[in-house]
């Protein structure tokens, strides 16, 4: 057993009172509750016993779990409920799971970004659950008039082996809530985990099989109105003016006005990056009818800043690429005086465009302000910073403001900017009236905050026996400075040197799943692939020997590079292992990729096909050391769905732009990876070794472009450097 | 403004609606079944596909004034408690990850497999292609359709 002291704080163990959007009597509207089983549902407990703000006990057995964290689709509204339930020692039947209300006095760190969510809950979710496990415990011990150490817990049992006596939770809960909240708690060993590291469906599966109203776009209430927004058609243009009154007469219109979204008083949070200033609403009736009064309404705009296009951003970066920045972001040694000796050099550079996030549910919030309160209810990935920044616009302090999480249709990073929900508060406020906001799709995709466009340029030099002396790198991205200096192969080369710069545009960009990563992990992995040709090895023993390097005798003070040698070779093993990499089977073309991110490593080996004459994409083998697989069921979910998401836009999707304006509106004109195309099979492997878990929503995707661009050099003979590779020839088929 | 009379999910349901109101809106604003998604507005996501008389049909372009007679089955009107067989599929090989789009997946598979009960991977993949799912839950769906077929 670990004991760990109960950091929570005594503020979060409020008991038998009404929590924010719970107490003893909760409703289970549609919106919170989820996996109520038939049985469940007749076996309602009378009483629900609040133990803490994690979790409730009814007076049957019954455990209500709050889920914390926003879910968008990396499926924490089951793993963390999952991690509570294993310390409580409640069988998983008996858990009832709900979305948690923000409430940042309980829960900590409310917010879906950086695949964090399991990583830094992991300690406070086991504490929940190990501290009303203690409650109860303690509570029989009094009950029973026995030592404390003799109560032992069993999937919702408390047993006392000397007397034979036995009870259930929910026959203790109540005296459980008198219990004081101890100061130190024990912790399960991994190895009697019962929950944890089993498969466990989505709590939220049947409603969303049978099309239950889950989502922010699904709310409705009493007398709500439908918002839109127009907002201007080009980066670098702003609001001149508009004759709405015709709009205005159309049926279910109910108003048409320019507002300001942010007024320079404003408090903004990081979250309103992107935001756009000033817009136009629309507020209606339905959708269909505001999605009219869109169409005719006629807003002049006006130019306030450069309009750029992509062959604008495309000179800039490759103008940035040509030049030193003032400092170097890391040097070791000196690349210049081993590049004059080395062997062989090899150069290369490498480019990919901007890309809208396209959930695919559009965004969307629900708002009702009036001067008493304001309550908002949505898809949102910050609703922390959401409550910020609505009490500096609203004029409101934050005890008014109660901000409501729905489960999101897609997050990919584009709700971590909570603009619209901003922009439907105040359009509630102006109207008076509860409004959902909803964005077109065009809204959406033309909105901005995207992924930046980036350009990296490498350069290698290797010694007579393939050894690698010197790599230099200098990568550029629009509003962002794209290299990650202390990453692979920084500590693995003696001569090193990453260099970086950012391009300052009006174009918005934001965090899109594995920011970065998402682009340089490819590129770094594809060019470590021509070099390895290069040096006449095999990819897989060049990586090794450079992580062996980076083990025994690394560059630079260990702890500057950031990653592990030996779990990052480690994947690497276990996917060459389970690839069979030394055999190279007939007719199909491999390539490999190692990376890390967000706390985790992964390798990947992936298998081109051939498809009609052209590649087409067969088997993804993938190794992750994400430490402690929580549910692994989910996990590989996780996994395929990065993997998917990869191939998918480094081979088909792109986002350009003409005189500021997106030339991409729609899924006409915006391709996104369809189910032809999509791997035959994908087969993940994790490694066992028992240390607290790490990221696991985002780490899957970088990689796989690295493989897949290695692979098609070798179906083509020709090395793909320019994102997405569909416009190179011959394309991948699907 | 006009009023229909639509055949939801085996009952009468009455409309006043513009003609040329997509069904998708009607369903989601009008009558409150909001299992049906909106994804796109232009028929290239499939997020919105109901079945008209049986057939997986884009209702994001489908003015209500077209329908007609036709039968519009929604993912709420699938099956009675959740346990069509394709649904079945779905949770068992836990589908899912946002959910958004699953509704429109499951639509589109069920009406493949009332034309089709025993199609191949080709065709599963085929009839399968016009549904975008941004979670990349694509092998998962292929798998869950196959099951289905199956039982």
């Amino acid at each position: 057993m670990t004991l760990v002291k109960t950091k929570i704080g005594r503020r979060a163990f409020i008991r038998n009172t009404g929590l924010a959007g719970g107490g003893l009597v909760l409703g289970f509207n549609w919106l919170a509750s989820c996996k109520m089983t038939p049985e469940q549902v007749r076996s309602l407990p009378k009483e629900w016993f609040e133990l803490n703000g994690f979790l409730k006990v009814g007076d049957n057995g019954l455990v209500t779990i709050m889920s914390p964290n926003p879910e968008i689709g990396q499926n924490v509204k089951t793993a963390m409920p999952m991690i509570i339930a294993e310390e409580l020692d409640v069988a998983w039947k008996d858990v009832i799971v709900e979305q948690a209300p923000l409430n940042t006095t309980i829960f900590t760190r409310q917010l879906a970004g950086g695949s964090q969510s399991i990583r830094q809950g992991w300690e406070s979710l086991r504490m929940a659950g190990a501290t009303a496990r203690h409650m109860l415990k303690e509570a029989t011990a009094q009950a029973w008039q026995v030592p404390f150490s003799e109560i032992t817990t069993k999937e919702g049992q408390l047993m006392h082996e000397a007397s034979g006596k036995s009870a259930g939770f929910g026959e203790m809960a109540s005296a459980a809530t008198g219990i004081e909240v101890p100061e130190e708690v024990e912790l399960k060993e991994n190895t009697n985990f019962s929950i944890i590291g089993t498969d466990i469906k989505n709590v939220d599966g049947e409603k969303i099989v049978t099309g239950k109203p889950l989502f922010g776009l699904d709310v409705q209430r009493e007398g709500m109105l439908t918002a839109m927004i127009v907002h201007p058609p080009a980066f670098g243009m702003k609001y001149k003016g508009m004759n709405a009154e015709s709009v205005k007469s159309m049926p279910g219109i109910k108003d048409v006005f320019h507002f300001e979204v942010y007024p320079e008083d404003t408090e903004k949070q990081w979250s309103d990056g992107g935001g756009i200033p000033e817009l136009v609403a629309i507020v209606g009736n339905s959708t269909w009818e505001c999605m009219q009064a869109k169409k005719a309404l006629e807003v002049e705009w006006q130019e306030d800043s450069k309009l750029e296009s992509t062959a604008y951003h495309d000179e800039a970066l490759t103008a940035l690429l040509e030049k030193a920045p003032e400092q170097p972001a890391r040097k070791d040694g000196d690349v210049e005086a081993a590049f004059k000796k080395a062997a062989k050099i090899v150069e290369s550079t490498y480019s990919a465009p901007y890309l809208a996030h396209n959930t695919m549910e559009p965004m969307n919030f629900f708002a009702h302000v009036t001067p008493e309160k304001a309550e908002l209810l949505g898809p949102i990935q910050t609703p922390e910073f959401l409550e910020l920044t609505l009490a500096s616009r609203l004029g409101m302090p934050v005890e008014k403001i109660d901000v409501m999480m729905t489960r999101m249709g897609g997050g990919f990073g584009r709700r971590l900017y909570g603009t619209f929900a901003v922009e439907a508060a105040v359009i509630s406020q102006k109207m008076n009236a509860p409004i959902k906001l909803v964005y077109t799709r065009e809204d959406d995709m033309t909105q901005g905050t995207y992924r930046p466009a980036y350009k990296v340029k490498y350069k290698a030099g290797l010694d007579e026996k393939g050894n690698l002396i010197a790599w230099h790198v200098r990568g550029a991205g629009t509003n962002d400075d794209l290299i990650f200096e202390n990453r692979f192969p920084a500590g693995a080369v003696d001569n090193y040197l990453a260099e970086k710069h950012s391009l300052q545009t009006n174009v918005t960009t934001g965090a899109w799943r594995a920011p970065r990563s998402n682009f340089i992990a490819g590129a770094e992995q594809a060019f470590m692939d021509e070099v390895a040709e290069a040096s006449g090895k095999d990819p897989i023993e060049f990586r090794l020997e450079l992580f062996d390097r980076a083990i025994n005798n690394p560059v630079g003070e260990p702890e500057t590079n950031d990653y592990d040698p030996e779990r990052y070779a480690g994947v690497l093993k276990l996917v060459k292992e389970k690839s069979n990499w030394t055999s190279n089977p007939n007719g199909k073309s491999r390539g490999v990729s190692a990376y890390y991110c967000h706390n985790s490593y992964v390798a990947q080996v992936l298998d081109l096909e051939d498809g009609d004459g052209m590649p087409k994409v067969g088997k993804v083998w993938c190794a992750v050391d994400c430490g402690i697989v929580v549910n692994p069921l989910s996990a590989k979910n996780q996994v395929e769905g990065g993997i998917v998401d990869g191939i998918g836009h480094a081979t088909y999707s792109a986002l350009s732009f003409k005189d500021g304006k997106p030339e991409q509106s729609n899924f006409d004109r915006y391709r996104l990876i369809r189910n032809t195309e999509a791997p035959k099979e994908i087969e993940t492997f994790f490694v066992d070794n028992g240390i607290d878990p790490t990221g696991l929503g985002e780490p899957s995707l970088p990689p796989i472009v690295g493989a897949l661009a290695n692979a098609l050099y070798k179906a083509t003979g020709r090395r793909h450097y320019s994102q997405p590779f569909i416009n190179e020839r011959p394309p991948l088929v699907g | 403004m006009a009023t229909y009379t639509l055949n939801i999910n085996g009952k009468k349901q009455e409309v006043d609606v513009d003609p040329s109101t997509p069904i998708l809106w009607v369903l989601r604003d009008h009558l409150s079944l909001v299992g049906t998604k909106y994804g796109c507005g232009i028929a290239q996501c499939g997020a919105c596909t109901i079945h008209l008389d049986g057939k997986a049909t884009r209702s994001c372009v489908l003015p209500v004034s077209s329908i007609g007679e036709q039968k519009i089955t929604t993912i709420e009107g699938l099956s009675e408690n959740g346990d069509h067989p394709v649904q079945k599929a779905w949770l068992e090989v836990d589908v899912p990850q946002c959910g958004y789009c699953q509704a429109g997946q499951i639509m589109t598979a069920s009406a493949l497999l009332e034309s089709n009960p025993n199609p191949s991977d080709e065709e599963i993949e085929n009839a399968m292609n016009g549904n975008i799912c941004r979670c990349g839950t694509y092998l998962r769906i292929r798998k869950a359709v196959k099951m289905a077929a199956k039982s």
